[in-house]
């Protein structure tokens, strides 16, 4: 037995591997780190009037992004009205109506969309909305981020319809029901869990969008009204506010940034753990 | 056996449905509603391609395919090129995947064939939570974090012991070619990693332990068996990671410097497509200059399109061959 | 399309309860008139030909793969839920073609219970409900009586009756079953289709289940598929053997069983394979 090579070999095993779970620590240690800065530095500027104001003219300190989170609510509601029924709907037809060829061609559709970088989609929603329109506004933004709602709404729905077993439609349509009653009424509350959960995941990974409402949206130091104005969103307003020189605006950016990934993740951890707790129920 | 319950009369209607109730019945509406909703998937995406090829036109009229290869970009004069930001947006992605690509293997190893199972699933969840991570809030914190700590740690290191390479040349201000290619390359480790670990995962037990019963190490058996095994998987999800590099927008146009350069030094400032699209679309003004944008978006779109068609045959085929 | 009157002018005379009155006209409910079933290219049914009598019970037997679950979803077209399928032939529901009527009024008529109980992820009154609500009946009055008597039928009352509200999940195998036969039941269907319902179920829950059986074949034709011999010997009025996709033969169950014509349908009963 040649223990040289044996040793080699063992020492070979235990720095490669203690290296793999160094580049992981490396990666915990940068998520670790953004949430933790994020959340010292943010939550420092966070008060209650940096929630319920808008923001102060240029020159004067002070001042709060109310009218950016309201915006973001405003836009985020309209892409939701676009994105998720279109979305559900094709998913319905995907896991239940379609043929196989049809349903190839929708699939890799869909998956193009979603590859669709968002600034791309900006452009479009500015040539079909703003352009015609002659100015900026809600209605862009929310159909911006609407069509990049669509893609993961058919997956999600496709995905968890599928999921569930053959026996309850048959169970249904037993009884007399129609194809359609059976998927309203049998399928889709048995996956309304998984549903539920990919809607709200798709909602955060829009949430955070900045590049599509820059020049759809654009931003509004004031209270917008109707949707026929441009908002103020979050992430557009940390944006500007990180690139402008004041500092005080900084600040503002950091707890701006706090917000929006607060609420961010918050949806993004409900709604795994809603996952989480479906399928635990379901192998029950 | 007698009957123990007596026959009531019936409640159902017994007469089929009439139209109206074959209507409210609803699997002609369903069905129609649906496939409307699946079409209109398709005419959404038609008229992505549509709008960005009528819209690029004034500028593919003036500039032809020129405009890939020509650096200039002149507002004033009406002189557009694309080669800078190509260049940035390739430089930045390329250099993005040297760094996370290692990286990410390696942690998609830890997880999927050291780490125990529990403490594997929390990572991996934690790691999903950072691919989750709005791109303005990287961009928030390069500026403002990663950016002086470049200046400060790294660069000084990379001048003393490689400064004599071309790509560390030049003055560092902060906005840069590398701190673009950093954050970047954080932002899409995740993507591999979770990626990676699946596919890793999905390498067929049998072929670990048949490894292990002829003697080698556990590092050997993941090196030499399964990582072969989920090489095409793993490729893919390279792939898809550069994909969502070259699309990134927000991030990059925030620590990159917005001047369109090129050049070997990555020290330098730079732009990319997707930051020149951000930084310039709204004030653009001129039929020509924003046709000219418009077209760049163009060029990034059959860019991510053919990254991503390539990476979905890839991670198709992987866990395909193994389910 | 008959009125209700007309309907039940057609049906034979039910004796009254505890009369002892025979049943008189041996009424045909279903009848299949050379069904051919084809899965694609490949032929499942070859020509099958049987007449179902009313409030009787027959039953299906046969070795695994012979078809007698295939023939027994043509009867309320289930086979139409799978793609590439085609039948020819008659098939007869009181006279009429059903393969020319309406899907779901069929299927209102025809009920099914399957092998492995499927109840929806509802209460177990949503359940029973459901196929009452799907078929148009709004009062609430009317629908819980129409619980209530369906799971009294189906001898699960006693035991949910308090807790009506509860998840279906929550029961147990056997009971679970039992809510699939009262769900069927509570649309009243004049034909009930049972594939195999007590294969998954223990010795205990599958006694309870042929009892129930017993009791509702007065009010509804009960046909049933079963690779269990002795349950059909117990419970059925009229047995068909089917073999590879082919009926065999198909006669009262003392007959089948005892004195049986064919050479296979010996073999198969005295256990030589199967």
């Amino acid at each position: 037995m040649d223990l040289g090579v044996s040793r080699r070999r063992k020492i070979v095993n235990v720095v490669m591997l203690s290296l793999s779970g160094v580049c992981t620590a490396l990666v915990m240690g940068v998520l670790f780190f953004i949430l933790g800065y994020l959340f010292w530095h943010g939550a420092k500027s966070l008060n209650w009037n940096f929630l319920t104001q808008v923001p102060k003219p240029s020159g004067q300190t002070g001042g709060g992004v109310a009218n950016a989170i309201a915006g973001s609510a405003k836009v985020l509601l309209l892409a939701t009205c676009i994105g998720v029924p279109i979305g559900f709907l094709a998913g319905v037809y995907l896991a239940e109506y379609s043929g196989k060829t049809f349903a190839f061609t929708i699939r890799y559709v869909v998956d193009l969309l979603n590859g669709v970088p968002s600034i791309v989609i900006g452009i479009v929603a500015y040539a079909l909305v703003v352009r015609p329109m002659g100015h900026y506004s809600a209605l862009a933004g929310g159909v911006a981020l609407g069509i990049m709602m669509i893609p993961i709404a058919v997956r999600t729905t496709e995905e968890f319809l599928r999921s569930v077993p053959n026996s309850m439609r048959e169970g249904a349509m037993a009884l007399g029901a129609t194809r359609a009653r059976t998927i309203f009424t049998v399928v889709a509350p048995a996956a309304i869990s998984g549903l539920i959960s990919g809607m709200m995941l798709n909602l955060a990974r829009v949430a955070g969008e900045t590049a599509p409402l820059l020049f759809t949206a654009l931003g509004n130091m004031f209270w917008s009204r109707g949707w026929l104005q441009p908002i103020a969103t979050l992430p557009v307003t940390i944006y500007n506010y990180a690139i402008a020189p004041e500092e005080d605006l900084h600040q503002q950016a950091w707890a701006a940034g706090f917000v929006l990934l607060f609420l961010v993740l918050g949806i993004n951890v409900t709604a795994r753990m809603i996952i989480a707790r479906g399928s635990a129920s379901a192998r029950r | 056996m007698a009957t123990s319950f007596p026959v009531e009369p019936r409640v159902i209607v017994r007469s089929p449905r009439t139209f109206i109730e074959r209507l409210r019945g609803g699997d002609q509406i369903a069905l129609l509603t649906t496939l409307v909703c699946a079409v209109t998937i398709i005419v959404v995406v038609a008229l992505i391609v549509v709008e960005l090829w009528m819209n690029s036109q004034p500028a593919i009229k003036a500039f032809g395919w020129h405009f890939l290869t020509s650096s200039t970009w002149d507002p004033n004069a009406e002189k557009f090129g694309a080669l800078p930001f190509i260049y940035g947006t390739c430089l930045t992605s390329a250099l993005a995947l040297l760094i996370a690509i290692p990286l990410g293997i390696a942690a998609a190893i830890f997880l999927a064939e050291m780490a125990p199972p529990q403490l594997s699933n929390l990572l991996t969840f934690l790691i999903e939570l950072l691919a989750a991570v709005p791109s303005v809030i990287y961009g928030l914190l390069g500026i403002f974090v990663l950016v002086p700590l470049i200046r400060d740690c790294l660069v000084p290191v990379l001048v003393k012991f490689f400064g004599y390479l071309p790509i560390f040349q030049g003055d560092f201000y902060g906005v840069s070619f590398l701190s673009a290619s950093l954050v970047l390359s954080v932002m899409v480790a995740p993507f591999i990693i979770s990626v990676s670990r699946e596919v890793l995962l999905a390498v067929p037990v049998e072929q670990r332990e048949a490894a292990l019963a002829v003697g080698a190490t556990k590092w050997e058996a993941t090196w030499q068996i399964v990582l072969p095994n989920a090489s095409t998987g793993i490729i893919g999800s390279v792939f898809l990671a550069l994909a969502r590099a070259l699309g990134e927008t927000m991030a990059v146009t925030m620590v990159i410097g917005n001047t369109p350069k090129i050049t070997a030094s990555l020290f330098s400032p730079g732009y990319s497509i997707a930051a020149v699209i951000a930084n310039e679309f709204a004030e653009a003004s001129g039929r020509l200059y924003v046709s000219s944008l418009i077209f760049l978006g163009l060029v990034l779109f059959g860019l991510t399109i053919v990254i991503n068609a390539v990476a979905r045959i890839l991670v198709l085929t992987t866990t395909q061959r193994s389910a | 399309m008959a009125t209700f009157r007309q309907q039940l002018a057609k049906e034979p005379a039910i004796a009254a309860e505890g009369s002892g009155v025979q049943k008189t006209a041996l009424a045909v409910k279903l009848q299949a008139e050379n069904l051919n079933f084809y899965y694609g290219k490949f032929q499942a049914l070859h020509g099958i030909s049987l007449s179902i009598v009313t409030y009787k019970i027959t039953a299906f037997i046969g070795p695994s793969g012979c078809g007698k679950s295939t023939f027994l979803r043509t009867m309320n077209r289930m086979n139409e839920t799978v793609r590439n399928t085609r039948v020819e032939g008659k098939l007869l529901l009181d006279g009429q073609d059903l393969r020319e009527m309406d899907v779901t009024f069929v299927r209102r008529r025809v009920g099914m219970v399957f092998q492995k109980s499927n109840p929806f992820p509802k209460t177990i009154f949503d359940n029973v409900a459901y196929g009452l609500r799907v078929n148009g009946v709004r009062s609430r009055p009317v629908i819980e009586a129409a619980v209530e008597r369906s799971l009294r039928r189906a001898a699960l009352w006693d035991e949910v009756k308090d807790k009506l509200r509860k998840p279906a999940s929550a029961l147990s195998g056997g009971q679970q079953q039992r809510l699939c036969i009262a769900r069927a039941l509570a649309v009243e269907p004049e034909v009930l289709l049972l594939d195999e319902p007590c294969s998954a179920l223990d010795p205990i829950a599958t006694l309870k289940i042929e009892e129930l059986l017993f009791q509702i074949k007065d009010i509804t034709t009960i046909v049933i598929v079963t690779h269990n011999m002795q349950q059909a010997a117990r419970l059925a009025d009229y047995t068909g053997f089917f073999l590879m996709g082919k009926l065999i033969e198909f006669d009262d169950t003392r007959k089948i069983f005892q004195n049986p014509s064919k050479k296979e349908t010996e073999d198969y009963v005295t256990g030589r394979f199967g």
